[in-house]
């Protein structure tokens, strides 16, 4: 590990919520890595064992109406929430990052109109839209990432744009415009290391809120049909709240971690690398 | 390294073609809000002539804020002048061609004040020299840049070179940052080095190092320097000639002997007067003159001599009319309606 890399991990350890949000995260990744070898059975296998509380024999979170094992069912959740909270923050990331590097570093006339339809993807709301979008194209898994990316980009390029235009006329940044570096160069290579670390804080925000709205299009009925997710369950447990209440207890509780955990993490990393919240 | 510069002048005779030459340089930015009616313009640099030779270290000196630093961005290349000419060996930059000014932005290369944010706290310094190498087109290969920077770093004392190569700036001192500065800046065998405050944010121990690596420089690869520079005792150290700005205008410029001892134009000698001076016997026998006022801005420039409202031999004249740099003694200009009065009043014993 190199001098910043360091530095940054001595500063997070000490931090023990984002120490938690990392374990849980990283519980997140090892569920969802070894769902088939976690997982008792096959998420979509019925049975006639249906509505079996939590607890009975080869099914320790219950079963649903249709005898599926819940266990199972989330645990190959996790992947869906992870693929795409990380899939969808990784899109919106990269959108912000161009956008907000163009925008900050060229400024002028270019910024104005940047900005302007920033703001307006901030004001629409997001969920309504992604709810028309998603019933307008289908729901598969790469529709559902694309839309939640695109909707996502304005916070990133918004700060990715401030760092840049404090950066742009820093002299180090002249230097290099001076020994005939390109635009292009300085913008990637010189300026965006710098400014990474406020783009991961969001980014790992991103994910939490990306997760959390691919569940709630899987609530609505809008998840990828073709895969057990959390939001799914949550949608066929609607009509069982009262009598089986573990069909939607417990992919709430896996939604409710990993979302807790990417949000922990991001404060972490932001309180790591920022002076300012640090103590002593 | 005063003396090598002028006897190699005085054998040539006649003045060479400078290095560079800046003609009529106009900058004016538009301040103030977006809308037309609200906008105001300021003057940053003001018809401003200098010309620099090559090997001479010519110095930029004023207050803060009087267009010294916007000048360097304007000779840099980072901002287009209003109006006015930058000449290079006799060529216009705007009549250059895509080669020609790539070669010229190769050849005046720039060392900052704040050695700390210029260079990227990212980078190692061994990536730091070897980009400036290959970037801009010094050496080829990434090996030859490998073993120049360790020359580099090695000329400007940060030695052994291989204990510096990869470390990070921040763990360096404001010296050896700004070492590793001058190195950068060396890495393209500039002809010309604008170092813009280089030492005004060092220790005053580290200063005399700093300022004797630059002139160690100039005698070894005969490189020309604008030195910027509030501070008027470096500039009489190091400087050949200086040129004293006040609002944007050059106001008085020649010889660095010349123009401190006989200071002709009433603001630079108020600059040389508040310079403190060690010796009480010496400082007992200085004429103070003192400014009242701040520097007006310059987005409301007095009419008349910029300089009136705070001078003290202003006349009735200087309200009205704008003085133009006009010859005072051998090579020594300035910038006053009273300067002839004054050439004369300062002859006499």
């Amino acid at each position: 590990m190199n001098g910043p890399v360091r530095d940054f991990w001595l500063q997070f350890r000490r931090n023990r919520l984002g120490m938690v949000g990392l374990a849980l995260v990283l519980l997140l990744a090892a569920v969802a890595l070894l769902a088939p070898v976690l997982a008792p059975v096959d998420p979509f296998r019925t049975s006639r064992q249906a509505l079996l509380p939590p607890m009975s024999p080869g099914f320790l979170l219950g079963s649903d109406h249709l005898g599926r094992d819940v266990l199972s069912g989330v645990i190959w959740g996790s992947r869906v929430s992870l693929l795409v909270g990380l899939a969808a923050a990784a899109t919106a990331t990269f959108i912000g990052i161009v956008v907000g590097a163009v925008s900050g570093f060229f400024g002028g006339w270019v910024d104005e109109l940047v900005m302007r339809v920033s703001e307006l993807f901030q004001i629409i709301p997001r969920f309504v839209l992604a709810l028309i979008v998603v019933s307008f194209f289908g729901s598969g898994l790469s529709n559902l990432i694309l839309v939640i990316g695109i909707l996502s980009w304005p916070q990133t390029a918004r700060i990715v744009r401030s760092q840049f235009l404090r950066h742009r006329a820093l002299p180090y940044v002249d230097s290099a415009r001076v020994l005939g570096m390109k635009p292009l160069r300085i913008m990637f290579a010189e300026i965006l290391p710098n400014v990474l670390a406020p783009v991961i804080v969001v980014a790992s925000l991103d994910i939490a809120q990306a997760i959390l709205m691919e569940a709630s299009l899987g609530f609505f009925g809008l998840g990828d049909p073709n895969l057990r997710s959390w939001g799914g369950m949550l949608n066929t447990a609607q009509g069982f709240v009262q009598r089986a209440w573990w069909m939607s207890v417990f992919p709430g509780i896996g939604i409710s971690l990993a979302v807790l955990g990417f949000n922990l993490l991001g404060d972490g990393i932001n309180e790591a690398t920022d002076p300012r919240l640090r103590e002593g | 390294m005063s003396g090598t510069y002028e006897t190699k002048h005085a054998e040539t005779g006649s003045a060479p073609t400078p290095l560079i030459e800046v003609t009529g340089l106009h900058k004016q930015f538009a301040s103030g809000g977006r809308f037309r009616r609200s906008r105001r313009s300021v003057h940053a640099v003001d018809d401003l002539a200098i010309r620099i030779h090559a090997g001479e270290t010519f110095a930029l000196v004023g207050e803060s804020g009087c267009g010294k630093s916007t000048t360097a961005r304007l000779m840099l290349s980072l901002q287009q002048p209003t109006s006015g000419d930058i000449r290079y060996k006799g060529t216009p930059l705007s009549m250059m061609s895509e080669a020609e000014r790539r070669d010229y932005r190769r050849r005046v290369q720039v060392v900052f004040q704040d050695s700390n944010s210029s260079l990227n706290p990212r980078k190692r310094l061994g990536t730091i020299l070897t980009t400036a190498l290959t970037v801009s087109g010094a050496v080829a290969d990434a090996r030859r840049a490998v073993a120049r920077a360790h020359e580099l770093m090695e000329d400007v004392g940060l030695s052994p070179s291989a204990s510096f190569f990869d470390r990070y700036p921040h763990e360096l001192s404001g010296g050896q940052r700004q070492r590793v500065g001058i190195a950068r800046a060396l890495a393209p065998e500039p002809e010309l080095i604008i170092a813009d405050e280089p030492v005004s944010a060092l220790d005053i121990s580290v200063r005399a190092q700093i300022l004797q690596l630059l002139q160690r420089i100039q005698r070894e690869r005969s490189v020309a320097y604008l030195f910027i520079s509030h501070d008027l005792s470096v500039v009489r150290w190091v400087a050949h000639r200086v040129g004293v700005m006040y609002l944007g205008r050059l106001v008085e410029t020649g010889p660095v002997e010349s123009v401190f001892t006989r200071p002709v134009h009433p603001y630079t000698e108020v600059l040389i007067n508040a310079t403190p001076v060690a010796d009480p016997e010496r400082a007992q026998l200085r004429h103070v003159h003192v400014v009242s006022g701040d520097v007006p801005s310059t987005t409301e420039r007095p009419s008349g001599c910029p300089f009136h409202p705070r001078c003290p031999l202003a006349v009735e004249t200087c309200r009205s009319e704008v003085p133009e740099l006009l010859p005072v003694g051998e090579a020594h200009a300035a910038a006053c309606l009273r300067a002839t009065e004054r050439v004369e009043g300062l002859r006499l014993p």
